[in-house]
């Protein structure tokens, strides 16, 4: 076997526990995060069984899926929620979990906030109740979304028992064109290599487009890396993370961040490293992204068409293609750039980051929405909202007639009544286009921040360059 | 946990690629803090129409499918959201098997932990499966897991592969946390290490 390691390899050699006989690995847990979703039968079954919560230091909480994005302070609505929301910050007062309350400025999505607050560092192990965990990758460290059974796993022994997955290298050289982003990036490769094409692998991204990327945008990259069926995607730890990492809340400080760096740097792949997968992309091709369909594989350039179902390789690819479009009210071979919409979502843990904000602020200053469009900007933390506010990002959204909301996750699952009505066709910048997922027979077409402002401006979708003053 | 020995009972093909969570229960289901009764929830919007209507149409809510044990699906089965609520909801439905070419790796280990057996079978022959289970006079199927076969209707048996480690914890309902609880001492001996080269990760 090569001695040469990839940055996966690494750090899961370096917190594996045991061997088990059967092939499978106890993995030590460094980091989880938690909300009012899946924590709670975690927590029930710590309570019924006797068992103690074993590290409260490893351990942060955060209600953000059932919240609501106007009025917090009027509490949630909703009966059901607001008993999930509750049994949260009951199970956190019990157990003596850290938790950032409703109203606190620290409060948003889970996979905003565990970066902010510095839980998320480079070579690390991560998890929590949510697919969207890859997000952390962006940082070097192994994030993975686990079910509520591996919750309470980690809650009560701060492992996991993990069969070992492969390595995958994603390269994508070049240089992004100006108004293309880390969003349309992850679309593409997702397009390239289908929902499942990263099943049972942790993806590497490499390569000079993605060393230019922002924190910001590599978080987007690993984000989605889930909806390319890979569980982790991973980013090795350069200046851009360190110096985004250095100064935060649960961030090593002084001697510590001073060894914490030095180790940080043995991260990156060892040259030579092999994979099991590798893909190449060319930065330079990639064009702004427009989801048609009902999967994040159906995707297209802005200047493409909805695909013919006649051309599929296949009879279930036919069939596949053919109840996308019905669902989604489209017409083979119609032009992206002639579908309108009603309704705009910016936002969520793939698009919720002050850069986000910023890029939907850009396209929107001096322009106003369609009509018969509305459309919200829901940032993703109360930090996010408020360095936005303190950039006078808010007036121009507003002015230009976008809802400027409270931190959540909001319409990208639609649990806190910021939910589409069937037949609603919505530009979002979210990332699940999924049957039902924004609303029942509601269509959902994922695009970046800047792409979903100015399809809310002109009311159809356009190439967001087209529109550059 | 559930034991998973034997099942039988009809099996109902979803000739269906990249059926996701959302759609196997959707975010209706989610803000319950309790599993029960999430059968009612399984394939929803499916199963129902926007007045909550049941849609006669759909295979599991035709006669013998809807007592389906067994589900054929097609490949990427239980990809997106993590959320445990649909093995829980296929479970309390009835269905504790699900044979398809290939499932999401969420999915797939939320399903060992709530004691659903997932079959990953090469596509041509789950057609042939499905194509069986689309009649009802042969779409009873018999899951033996310890002889990892499936007994057709006609008395055939079709083989399947399962990693070793996957069957022993569903043969036996093994509780991974008492299992891990076992280690307690290697964990810690770990984390005393991890406390001298990583202390940063300690703030206790």
């Amino acid at each position: 076997m090569s001695t040469q390691k990839t940055l996966f390899d690494k750090i899961w050699e370096n917190h594996v526990v045991a061997e088990n006989d059967d092939g499978t690995s106890l993995l030590y847990i460094d980091m989880h995060l938690t909300h009012e979703v899946t924590s709670w039968p975690g927590f029930e079954s710590m309570r019924n069984s006797g068992r103690r919560l074993r590290r409260n230091d490893a351990l942060l909480a955060v209600p953000d899926h059932v919240i609501p994005t106007i009025d917090q302070a009027g509490g949630i609505k909703d009966e059901s929620s607001r008993v999930q929301f509750e049994t949260l910050l009951k199970n956190c007062a019990e157990f003596d979990v850290p938790l950032i309350p409703l109203l606190d400025k620290r409060q948003g999505i889970v996979h905003i906030i565990g970066p902010e607050q510095g839980a998320t560092q480079p070579g690390i192990t991560m998890v929590c109740g949510d697919s969207h965990t890859a997000t952390h990758g962006a940082f070097g460290c192994l994030a993975f979304g686990i079910g509520s059974s591996e919750v309470e796993h980690v809650l009560s022994t701060q492992t996991l028992v993990q069969k070992r997955p492969k390595n995958m290298r994603i390269a994508i050289d070049g240089e992004l064109p100006l108004g293309v982003t880390g969003k349309d990036m992850i679309l593409a490769i997702i397009g390239t290599i289908g929902t499942a094409g990263g099943t049972g692998h942790v993806i590497e991204y490499v390569g000079s487009a993605i060393r230019a990327l922002s924190m910001e945008g590599r978080m987007t990259v690993c984000n989605m890396t889930i909806e390319g069926g890979a569980r982790a995607g991973l980013i090795a730890p350069d200046e851009t993370t360190l110096a985004y990492v250095k100064g935060r809340p649960l961030a090593p400080s002084d001697e510590l961040w001073d060894a914490a760096v030095k180790y940080w740097r043995t991260l990156p792949s060892d040259p030579g490293a092999t994979y099991d997968k590798e893909i190449s992309l060319d930065a330079n091709m990639i064009a702004p992204q427009v989801t048609w369909g009902t999967s994040p594989e159906d995707v297209v350039p802005i200047d493409g068409r909805v695909p013919d179902p006649a051309v599929a390789k296949d009879e279930k690819q036919r069939d596949a293609i053919q109840q996308a479009l019905d669902y989604m009210g489209l017409t083979a071979n119609q032009p992206i750039e002639d579908i309108k919409i009603d309704r705009a979502f910016i936002g969520s843990c793939t698009n919720g980051r002050i850069e986000d904000m910023r890029a939907a602020a850009e396209v929107a200053k001096g322009r106003k929405i369609a009509a018969g469009v509305s459309a919200m900007v829901v940032p993703g933390s109360g930090l996010v909202k408020a360095q936005a506010e303190a950039e006078g990002l808010d007036k121009i959204l507003l002015e230009a007639g976008f809802e400027w909301r409270e931190p959540g996750c909001s319409m990208c699952i639609a649990m806190n009544g910021d939910i589409l009505k069937a037949g609603e066709r919505c530009a979002s910048t979210s990332n699940r286009n999924f049957k039902g997922r924004q609303g029942r027979d509601s269509r959902t077409h994922l695009v970046s921040p800047a792409m979903a402002a100015a399809a809310a401006i002109e009311g159809h979708f356009v190439d967001v360059r087209s529109l550059a003053s | 946990m559930k034991t998973f020995t034997t099942l039988s009972g009809p099996a109902a093909p979803l000739p269906m690629i990249n059926v996701d969570t959302d759609q196997i229960i959707p975010k209706q289901y989610l803000s319950a803090i309790s599993r029960a009764g999430l059968g009612k929830g399984l394939l929803h919007d499916f199963r129902y129409d926007s007045a909550d209507k049941e849609k006669p149409d759909f295979i599991l809510n035709r006669e013998p499918y809807r007592d389906a044990k067994i589900l054929l699906a097609g490949d990427n089965f239980g990809c997106g959201s993590s959320r445990e609520h649909a093995p829980w909801s296929l479970d309390d439905f009835g269905i504790r098997c699900v044979i398809a070419p290939g499932f999401a790796d969420i999915f797939f280990n939320n399903c060992v932990k709530n004691g659903v057996l997932l079959i990953v079978m090469e596509e041509a022959k789950v057609n042939e499966l499905m194509a069986l289970a689309d009649n009802p006079q042969s779409c009873e199927m018999t899951v033996d897991l310890e002889a990892q076969s499936i007994t057709l209707a006609a008395g055939s048996s079709v083989s399947f592969e399962i990693e070793s480690f996957r069957k022993h914890r569903l043969m036996n309902g093994l509780d991974d946390i008492e299992i891990t609880l076992q280690k307690d001492a290697e964990i810690s001996a770990f984390e005393a290490k991890q406390k001298t080269t990583m202390p940063w990760l300690y703030r206790g």
